[in-house]
């Protein structure tokens, strides 16, 4: 079939065009029509070997989708697994996301948008297929039927897919095509073990730091202390004295300048860069300071923002006396996502072309910003996708600083290849956190302890303003992402008012796994607690009955935990606790109970039982997977290193001994994973169960101490 | 900068290496042998994505500068199918599932295969002990210790007749 180099010279789409709502819905009509016109060879190569590659248009971060869409087309496809292998495709218009029209790896999409287009591809192949050996044996396809990558037709002949591989490149791409009943499934909601595993077990998977090419050359970069900081003047004389071969050049970021190190080696370019003298320029830049920004942040919450919802009658709180409102405030720090593998691109500019190596989010608008540095064509830029070592957001960056730091890099030494490398340091300090925020709570409370009246306000950075979502991400001013899990929420509030402060803060802000929902959930499944505590209501029936009654994932997942985690939540061991929390985000709901205990003054989490609805599971054991790894990353928000703080402009943490995420102690020792079972239609797991588990876990932590935790991390108990 | 040739075996082999004495092993296995299985994660010894066996002992190879290293073998996770207990330990890794993104995994490995060498059968707390030190941002925790008991189980397996 059609190598898939064919593809490359196809122009990527435009930024823009057809983009719908991150947030919200999966119009299956997009998805239908970008499904037609995916030519199944872009998307399947068959080899001679009886091999059968499946080619994956998004990031394999973890997330495992590099496995499930392969099962998904596979199963279509009547493809033998033990055969089946899978691609990261390079940046093509062929590939872009049916929904977003772009290729982009984020808002836990992929399944959900390209479960039935990869079912039609795998189906569509098929039918090529079976029409090839019909042909050859003169037979009707309806006489042919497949099973294991084989072909069989009448009298007992049979043809392996591999050979008839050259015959279907002659058979016409069926317009429409039957897709299999749930009953003839063989892969779909099959536990599935990744097809990436053993390469991640020997060290032979290559990530895009490990990518290497003849004459390959390191960059590394030294960056203002200051966000926007420029290089006033620098001194290389003691970095140029020891080392050979280094080019050395100021380079712009997306706001300030920076001073470009390129070595033969990392180790060269860093040593260098450890001795450069840099005499920077901050005076037009502002500093931003935690302890500033907090005061800020609670000032700007005791007041309304930007309308971002109104729920029946506003005027409701005032009626409700002093005694039966709870006014709480939270406040929340930036996060960095620290993926595990540092930030870098490869880039080699020959002129008139451009060809790099990514472990990218955003394909499309990373390979039109290069093109934009680099004075190219976005499709003079071969762009290829490469493996990465977690991402969480970081890799999707909309302003593209990554790889446009790499193109200017690249295109002062025309002709070599450059691999920028960002340090741990550089990771932790750099920033394009999930953004610090506030939030403000008013809650009238009924006599029946159910919320009537309900006033909140937050407080946080635009994420999406001057980008190129604000048009879907933006609604009267206000950024959803701000509002995440506070105005969507299920909870059934009869007089519901939310709005926004969107402050612009010298610190660059990004999508972290969940995005809003991180804290948005917290604020909202602690205070439905606390409310709960003060009704003398269980936690659980006390959500029942104030979810509203088209929460349908909710209920589900809250019943099904309830279900299975009741008989330890009932057998707690003294000085253990039970909390629990629920939240729906991308379509998906999830619901978790956790056991805590304190243990030498530090909370201890020992298991958590959690509840999943994603409509059919395509592979049960990602989900698994995804759940149990969702939690130990949403626990970052309460570790008492979690948090990134700036004094005076300067960020203050270095590295993981002072930006500590959970390790294996600070997560649970057990969490057993149940998926409600579901026809609907699929929807993602990546970020949904990120935002439930610390809410989960102070609720716990309450009933041990009976503090409420309303600012992170936890510091102090 | 002051360049020194040293004579290194890693997983086998021996190999003569002229860099600057001050270079991390890490950085000498990864650019200088190719050997881009062991990760630089941090540069500080902090989440154990470098971590490989320097004369027995688990090592994170991006605070040991070659000038350090002297006559130790070093064996890395290119070596351990290789490895009777590393191969059991990479089985138990993929019949459990355990990896998302991978990037850590080298080093949880090489710690897990240490980690069984020495006791072969930890417990929980053990386990915790033995694996603590290892970052994973995936959050794979779970699934390590069931890998590293399934390894254990497979171990004593192997051992009775």
């Amino acid at each position: 079939m059609m190598d898939r180099r064919t593809f490359i010279g196809v122009s990527a789409a435009a930024a823009g065009g057809a983009l719908l709502s991150l947030h919200f819905g999966v119009p299956v009509r997009a998805q239908q029509t970008a499904a037609a016109a995916r030519p199944p060879d872009a998307f399947v190569h068959l080899r001679p070997d009886g091999t059968i590659v499946i080619q994956i248009n998004r990031l394999e971060f973890g997330q495992g989708v590099h496995t499930s869409l392969a099962m998904i087309l596979a199963d279509e496809l009547d493809a033998d697994w033990s055969q089946v292998r899978a691609e990261l495709t390079p940046a093509a218009a062929v590939y872009v996301d049916p929904v977003y029209q772009i290729m982009v790896t984020g808002a836990s999409c992929t399944t959900a948008h390209e479960f039935q287009p990869y079912r039609e591809l795998g189906a569509k192949t098929r039918a090529m297929l079976i029409a090839a050996a019909a042909a050859r044996w003169k037979v009707a396809g309806s006489a042919c039927r497949t099973s294991k990558s084989v072909v069989y037709g009448p009298n007992n002949r049979s043809a392996r897919y591999a050979e008839l591989a050259g015959d279907v490149t002659r058979q016409p791409v069926p317009q429409t095509v039957r897709l299999k009943a749930p009953s003839e499934l063989t892969l779909i909601g099959k536990s599935t073990r990744r097809l990436d595993s053993r390469s991640k077990c020997n060290g032979s998977q290559a990530f895009g730091l490990d990518f290497a090419v003849p004459g390959l050359r390191v960059a590394v970069v030294a960056r203002p202390p200051v966000f926007g900081g420029r290089v006033k003047a620098f001194d290389d004389t003691i970095a140029r004295a020891d080392a050979e071969h280094l080019d050395i050049f100021e380079i712009p970021l997306i706001k300030g300048s920076g001073v470009a190190v390129v070595a033969d080696r990392f180790w060269t370019a860093k040593q260098a860069l450890d001795r450069l003298r840099v005499d920077w320029d901050l005076s037009a830049v502002e500093r931003a300071d935690t302890v500033d920004l907090r005061r800020m942040y609670r000032d700007l919450a005791g007041a309304p923002g930007l309308v971002a919802l109104v729920r029946g009658d506003a005027t409701t709180m005032d009626r409700i006396g002093a005694a039966d409102r709870l006014v709480a405030e939270y406040d929340f720090p930036y996060l960095a996502h620290a993926a595990m593998e540092p930030l870098n691109a490869t880039i080699r500019f020959d002129g008139d072309g451009a060809e790099a190596w990514v472990p990218s989010q955003s394909q499309t608008l990373h390979q039109a910003a290069i093109a934009e540095v680099l004075g190219l064509k976005p499709e003079q830029v071969v762009f290829h996708t490469l493996f990465a070592g977690g991402g969480f957001g970081r890799r999707a960056t909309m302003d593209a600083h990554l790889v446009r730091e790499a193109a200017a890099i690249a295109k002062r030494v025309r002709g070599t290849p450059i691999k920028l490398v960002w340090t741990r340091e550089d990771d932790i300090r750099g920033g394009y956190y999930r953004p610090m925020c506030a939030h403000r709570v008013e809650i009238g409370v009924g006599p029946d302890g159910l919320p009537r009246a309900w006033r909140h306000v937050v407080v946080a950075q635009s994420l999406y303003e001057g980008t190129f979502v604000a048009a879907f991400e933006i609604k009267n001013g206000v950024d959803l992402s701000v509002v995440d899990g506070v105005a969507d929420t299920g909870y059934n509030v009869p007089n519901l008012h939310v709005s926004a402060h969107q402050p612009k803060i010298n610190v660059p802000v990004n999508d972290w796994r969940s995005i809003g929902n991180s804290h948005g959930a917290f604020v909202m499944e602690t205070l439905v607690d606390e409310l709960a505590t003060r009704a003398h209501v269980d936690p659980i029936v006390f959500r029942r009955s104030l979810l509203a009654p088209d929460a349908k994932k909710r209920r589900r997942v809250l019943d099904l935990m309830d279900d299975k985690s009741a008989g330890w939540r009932h057998a707690l061991p003294k000085g253990h606790a039970a909390g629990v929390a629920v939240h729906e985000c991308y379509g998906t709901a999830v619901a978790c109970a956790v056991d805590v205990s304190l243990e030498n003054g530090r909370p201890r989490i020992h298991r958590a039982t959690a509840a999943i609805d994603v409509g059919l599971a395509v592979n049960p054991l990602t989900i698994e997977s995804q759940v149990q790894g969702g939690f130990a990353f949403g626990l970052l928000q309460l570790m008492p290193k979690g948090a990134i703080t700036l004094k005076d402009g300067e960020v203050e943490q270095r590295n993981f001994h002072d930006y500590t995420p959970a390790y294996m102690r600070d997560a649970p020792v057990t969490v057993d994973v149940h998926i409600v079972p579901s026809t609907e239609a699929p929807t993602g797991c990546g970020e949904p169960p990120v935002p439930v588990i610390a809410p989960a876990f102070t609720n716990a932590l309450f009933r041990l101490t009976g503090k409420r935790y309303r600012s992170l991390p936890l510091v102090s108990l | 900068m002051s360049l020194a040739t040293y004579a290194l075996t890693v997983n086998g082999k021996a190999h003569s290496i002229k860099v600057d004495s001050g270079t991390p092993l890490l950085w000498v296995l990864r650019e200088e042998l190719g050997l881009t299985g062991t990760k630089y994660g941090c540069g500080v010894a902090a989440c154990g994505a470098c971590t490989v066996d320097l004369g027995g002992v688990p090592t994170r190879s991006c605070v040991v500068p070659m000038s350090l290293v002297g006559d130790r073998e070093v064996t890395t996770i290119e070596a351990m199918a290789n490895d009777a207990v590393g191969r059991i330990v990479q089985d138990a890794w993929v019949a459990t599932d355990v990896v998302q993104c991978g990037y850590c995994q080298s080093g949880q490995i090489m710690t897990a295969v240490a980690l069984l060498k020495r006791l072969p059968h930890p417990d929980d707390r053990a386990i915790e002990q033995g694996m603590g030190a290892n970052l994973c941002r995936c959050g794979t925790y779970v699934r390590i210790r069931l890998a590293v008991k399934a390894a254990a189980q497979q171990l004593q397996r192997g051992r009775t007749p």
